[in-house]
């Protein structure tokens, strides 16, 4: 399958930044997750034959990392961190209440291909831990309340077809 | 109590409580921004080597190594085979994934210029005209902070062809990460940002030699960047006085766990593991310490009777632990350790990066070991075969990834045995003791 325009686009303008083909192919693969929300063998080819390189190079780098989905996910992504500062908080509890609500399990997308439900490692808020990421963005000094206000506005979003968890602005003051 | 100002100035953190601290109009106005630029502009490369030598900053990623020397380490006229001269690269480490640490994202959110600025003045020290920022994939805001300043330091003529007039030439790229904790070791990261898997290289060559891209590079931290322009706008001994004899300046403690004020303090490193957590408020109200691990998942943890020792350093060092990226974790009494140990263990079994058959199944080995016992299914065999496949995995490696396993591992067998015997006796962990456990009922009635 080949490439977007827009993403071939968005490559041919940082191919001068590096020294190598081979470096964009991180950045191609992002921009690949985030434009079909996983990375399927059609779209490996692409890229290998977008940048010339073997198919088998594309296919080390994508499955090593794990922002790079070999399956489809859900279109919101819930990635709760389970590490220890937020586990000491109550990680496990908010994940409990997301899969007991949208009745999957961790690692898992719901049939309406709606809601996938991840563990993430640490997203570096230890401090105001337990932190969920939906999508793009961070929600810290989460409880179970809060989580069921986030899941309803996703819910809401979802209905709108507005995007969920990519707001664009700068968080405030933190921590 | 006092707070972290009345300790020490606060060199990185003073103004980051405060509207628009990441703007360049807040860095130029109050935080004397890019003066440090211009003056290192004027200087000779060498001078601001000895400069950051002089004012002992070490490394703020974990490894604590001198930064003046690492730069000295840069040769100083690559060439090739052929004789062309080659291109020398600065690589800064925003891949910040350490369980228990959170500083250098509260840098590159607040205050990016400091960083930034920091990074250009090591560029001219090393004489190389490129930086990379390597920055981790999950850090969207992060990303487009730090890109927005480097575009503002670029419009106002800090970055870019001809800095200040000087013929300096500078740029700098932004590298996102795709989701890897090992990519912060730094040839892992090295290898990331060539495009590829995110494995660490044997050493030596080290970076200094052959680094990004095959060409000579310096790989900092976010913290460590962010250190410079004051060394160069106040002076080495002045930075240098806010630490100890071999380490100078300040450091960011991320505090986090059971305390009642978690969060990122700027202290300085004379101070002793309890004074740090009194600082952020003790331990919640109510609950005594159990453990605290001093310098994020990776390191030996340390009981509460051990919690008197400096945080610089050699002090840690020399009480069996390490400094690492001052992550301070506390847990408190109500904490079962095998299963707290269990969770930094399921961290490291998903994040060894396969290369090294020690690492890779030594920490699935011992995740599995942790699980059975908390299951009921150990015996007291186990906790010899622990300190054996540490033995097997600690120093055998390619990179530290290994150590850092056994740090948590096998420091809780030693210091917390009973707790691993009541376990492997009274048949496992008690459905409504554990945390994981109780916290998971907890959810499921809600």
């Amino acid at each position: 399958m080949a490439l977007s325009q827009q993403i071939q686009n968005t490559i041919n303008g940082i191919r001068g930044d590096f020294p190598t083909t081979q470096a964009l192919l991180i950045p191609l693969l992002l921009e690949i997750q985030e434009e079909q929300n996983w990375v399927s063998t059609e779209s490996m080819q692409g890229a290998a034959d977008f940048l010339q390189l073997p198919l088998s190079k594309v296919r080390e780098v994508a499955s090593f990392y794990t922002m790079l989905k070999l399956e489809p996910i859900g279109k919101v992504n819930l990635q709760f961190c389970v590490n220890i500062s937020c586990w000491l908080n109550g990680a496990e509890k908010l994940m409990a209440c997301a899969e007991k609500r949208l009745g999957v399990h961790c690692g898992e997308t719901t049939k309406d291909g709606k809601y996938t439900i991840s563990e993430v490692e640490c997203l570096a808020s230890c401090g105001t831990a337990p932190v969920v990421q939906i999508n793009q963005d961070y929600y810290e000094n989460i409880d179970v309340p809060k989580l069921n206000e986030l899941l309803d506005q996703a819910e809401k979003d979802l209905a709108q077809n507005r995007p969920v968890g990519k707001s664009t602005q700068v968080p405030g003051v933190w921590p | 109590m006092k707070t972290a100002a009345e300790y020490v100035e606060q060199v990185l953190t003073k103004h980051v409580n405060e509207p628009n601290c990441h703007t360049l109009d807040f860095y130029v106005k109050n935080e004397k921004g890019y003066e440090a630029l211009r003056k290192a502009l004027t200087m000779k490369p060498s001078d601001i080597v000895d400069e950051v030598k002089k004012s002992n900053l070490r490394g703020r990623g974990g490894a604590g190594f001198p930064t003046g020397m690492k730069w000295s380490f840069m040769p100083a006229k690559p060439v090739d085979a052929n004789g062309n001269s080659k291109p020398k690269y600065m690589v800064c480490n925003a891949d910040e994934g350490e369980p228990g640490t959170f500083k250098d994202r509260l840098l590159m959110t607040k205050t990016p210029h400091k960083m930034i600025e920091g990074m250009i003045i090591a560029c001219h020290a090393i004489e190389s005209n490129k930086g990379f920022i390597y920055i981790r994939g999950e850090f969207h805001k992060e990303i487009r902070i730090v890109q927005k300043a480097i575009d503002e330091a670029k419009a106002a003529g800090f970055l870019g062809k001809n800095i200040m007039g000087t013929g300096f030439d500078c740029e700098m790229i932004i590298y996102k990460g795709a989701g890897a904790y090992i990519c912060g070791e730094e040839t892992a990261l090295l290898n990331s940002l060539e495009g590829k898997r995110g494995e660490p290289r044997l050493k030596p060559p080290f970076p200094a030699q052959v680094g990004a891209y095959g060409m000579p590079s310096c790989v900092n931290n976010v913290e460590t960047f962010a250190a410079v322009p004051y060394i160069i706008n106040e002076g080495a001994e002045k930075y240098a006085s806010f630490g100890i004899e071999k380490a100078g300046g300040t450091r960011l403690y991320c505090v986090s766990g059971h305390v009642n004020k978690p969060g990122v303090y700027e202290l300085p490193m004379t101070m002793t593991l309890r004074e740090v957590i009194e600082v952020a408020g003790g331990v919640r109200t109510g609950h005594t310490i159990k453990a605290v691990i001093p310098g994020g998942a990776s390191c030996p943890m340390l009981r509460a009777d051990e919690i008197d020792v400096k945080m610089d350093y050699d002090s840690l060092a020399k009480a069996g632990t390490m400094s690492g990226s001052g992550g301070v974790i506390v847990l408190d009494e109500t904490v079962n350790i095998v299963e707290a140990v269990y969770v930094l263990l399921k961290f490291y079994e998903h994040e060894s990066c396969g290369q090294c058959t020690q690492c890779r199944e030594g920490s699935h080995w011992l995740a599995r070991m942790f699980k059975r016992i908390l299951d009921g299914g150990g015996n007291t065999d186990d906790l010899d075969y622990v300190a054996k496949i540490c033995g097997n995995m600690a120093g055998q490696t390619i990179c530290a990834f290994a150590d850092a396993v056994t740090g948590p591992a096998l420091s809780s067998v030693k210091k917390f045995r009973s707790e691993f015997e009541d376990l492997i006796r009274n048949g496992g962990l008690h459905p409504d003791k554990g945390m994981a456990s109780s916290h998971a009922k907890e959810g499921a009635h809600v």
